[in-house]
């Protein structure tokens, strides 16, 4: 599948091996009534372009928020968050919006799609922000899906789909609009074991074959062999890979 | 136009909550359209009533006569350029049912008083003079009844005649036509000399008189004249303008735009509530589903906009409905009712204010979710999940 079409508009261009995120001094703290609670403490982290990362660590290690640091759902309290050589953490709630739909791609451990939409209808969603037409949507869709291995399915309601296939629907409509970055929660959290490594084959393929850069926050070990590294996290820090 | 597809399947994502709120939508504006309608049909005398006509009527209420020599006293006023008089007559046609406007006249006075708005052709009225139990009807109820020049028509008044029959018998000798639609096309007139000759009892009285003023700015003059004229009579008199008149007349039955009004604020305040909740719980339900879209790249405005959308469109919808039902049911009634409520229709201005307040319904009702909506953080909305 060749998704070049797909815009990627505002992201400035790095070559395989060149770092695509990078994380300095990044503190994230939230507020809980009038007390300040710290989540991630001073770190720094570098991941290169095409990289399979995989986040570990015990529940409330700041792995999820981490992740929505990444993706733009959320902005560190201090330090320096660029990817693809943008400082992210300068945007505004509007440029990460627009950014986020150019650039990541994200991968939900329940799947997270519209239950009122077929599975291309569901992997259009983020084609309609762009100025694509309706037939070229409907070519990146057929392309996506062909992908996954799901193009049969494409007419199909989620509700008729068994959870491997939402999964890989979900992956279609993260890869749809072509982003570098892949960010993924838990994705085979809710799926059996043969069905996870169905997955995670998947995911892996996408890595190796389309470049996908693919952080992925997982509790299982056997699914953070599939990555190429291993980050280990606690209390907020990084711990030695 | 991108977006609409989507909108379209969350509407019917949930069909029968959707079905019931477009339907209690459209109860309360099939309420709007025959309310209002009917509130102007009751205020349509007043509309077409003229700026140089007052009309006098007993000062104690309309029901009560005055007696039939106030006119040449009031013509003997200054400033009254002509005077003419009419009574209720109150009869129906075969049926109780078939009951439309009569009224006892002085052919050549009325029909010359009114002559910017009814026009009789000069040899019908002239035919009609004629003969003493002769009527002129409008052209709508000529064309309800299928009457044509010549016909008799027997009609059972509330007045028996002097021989103890209420069956009053009149041959048609003219179809008047009204210039402006109010409602007299559905009227019919007879000779008041036949009336109160033939009537058993209140010979010598009339309902209320007309006059036309010479100056309609010397109209509060001669009004009070008039009103003067006939203090601490036995019958002393009102004077108003016709409009005033008009307007008075219509709140015998109470102040029908009052009431009209007091109902349909108790329907819109009722719906906002149904409307509100339905569409509050509806996104509710979905507060995940944005927050992906927000996290897809789906702006807070757009994820604002759909919601409103959604809102707006059910409004729509039931508002179509609504009205268009009562638009039918008038344009199927219309008729029946034109003889006791004449030029009973939904007009234009109607419909476009049915719409403003579907689209305020929609906007208002929609403006609660379409907030939260813009201001809902993806991280809390994501923790639901």
């Amino acid at each position: 599948m060749s998704m070049s079409t797909a815009p990627n508009i505002d992201a400035q261009a790095v070559a395989e091996g060149d770092v695509l995120v990078s994380l300095k001094n990044i503190s994230k703290t939230y507020k809980k009534g009038k007390e300040l609670v710290p989540v991630l403490t001073d770190m720094n982290l570098e991941i290169k372009l095409g990289d399979f990362v995989a986040l570990m660590g015990p529940s409330g290690s700041g792995k999820t928020t981490l992740l929505n640091l990444l993706g733009g759902l959320d902005n560190p309290t201090s330090g320096e968050l660029s990817i693809a050589g943008q400082r992210i953490d300068k945007f505004s709630a509007g440029q990460l919006t627009k950014w986020r739909a150019q650039n990541v791609g994200f991968i939900f451990q329940f799947y997270n799609l519209m239950p009122v939409l077929t599975a291309e209808k569901n992997v259009e969603l983020p084609l309609l922000l762009t100025n694509l037409s309706s037939k070229e949507r409907k070519l990146h869709v057929a392309a996506a899906l062909d992908l996954v291995g799901l193009s049969e399915r494409a007419k199909h309601y989620p509700r008729e789909l068994s959870g491997g296939q939402e999964q890989r629907v979900a992956i279609a409509r993260a890869l749809v609009s072509d982003p570098n970055l892949l960010l993924c929660d838990e994705p085979t959290g809710d799926l059996d074991r043969a069905t996870a490594d169905e997955i995670l084959a998947l995911m892996q393929e996408l890595n190796q074959k389309q470049q996908k850069t693919i952080v992925m926050v997982t509790h299982d070990p056997r699914a953070a062999d599939h990555a190429r590294r291993t980050l280990h996290l606690d209390k907020g820090q990084l711990l030695q890979e | 136009m991108k977006y609409f597809y989507f909108i379209y399947k969350n509407l019917t994502r949930k069909k029968v909550r959707t079905t019931l709120t477009i339907l209690s939508i459209m109860v309360a504006f099939l309420l709007f359209g025959l309310l209002r309608s009917l509130s102007v049909a009751f205020d349509g005398g007043a509309k077409i009533a003229g700026e140089d006509r007052l009309v006098t009527i007993n000062k104690v209420t309309l029901i009560l006569p005055l007696p039939y020599s106030y006119i040449n006293k009031v013509k003997a006023l200054d400033g009254v350029d002509t005077v003419t008089m009419a009574n209720w007559f109150g009869g129906y046609y075969q049926d109780k049912r078939n009951q439309f406007p009569q009224f006892p006249v002085n052919a050549e006075e009325y029909f010359g008083i009114y002559k910017d708005s009814l026009a009789l052709a000069p040899e019908q009225l002239k035919a009609w003079n004629a003969n003493r139990v002769g009527a002129v009807v409008g052209n709508a109820l000529a064309a309800k009844y299928h009457w044509k020049i010549g016909d008799r028509i027997p009609l059972i008044g509330m007045f028996p005649q002097k021989n103890g029959s209420t069956t009053w018998e009149f041959v048609i000798e003219g179809i008047f036509t009204e210039k402006a639609a109010g409602g007299r096309e559905n009227a019919m007139f007879f000779h008041y000399d036949y009336f109160d000759k033939a009537r058993q009892f209140g010979e010598g009285s009339i309902g209320w008189m007309i006059i036309k003023v010479k100056n309609p700015k010397e109209s509060a003059r001669v009004a009070a004249a008039v009103d003067a004229l006939f203090e601490n009579s036995a019958a002393e008199t009102k004077t108003d303008s016709e409009k005033e008149f008009s307007k008075s007349f219509a709140k015998q039955f109470g102040d029908i735009g009052l009431i009209t009004t007091l109902i349909l604020s108790a329907v819109f305040f009722t719906m906002l509530l149904v409307a509100g909740n339905s569409m509050a719980q509806s996104f509710r339900e979905r507060i995940p589903e944005f927050a992906i879209l927000k996290t897809l790249g789906f702006s807070d405005v757009a994820v604002m906009l759909m919601v409103l959308c959604e809102a707006m469109l059910i409004c729509l919808a039931g508002g179509i409905l609504g009205l268009g039902l009562a638009k039918l049911i008038l344009v199927v009634n219309a008729e029946k009712i034109a003889g006791t409520l004449p030029g009973l229709d939904m007009s234009l201005t109607i419909i476009i204010a049915g719409f403003f307040w579907v689209l305020a319904l929609g906007f208002i009702t929609g403006a609660v979710p379409a907030i939260q909506g813009l201001r809902l953080n993806i991280i809390n909305a994501l923790r639901r999940n």
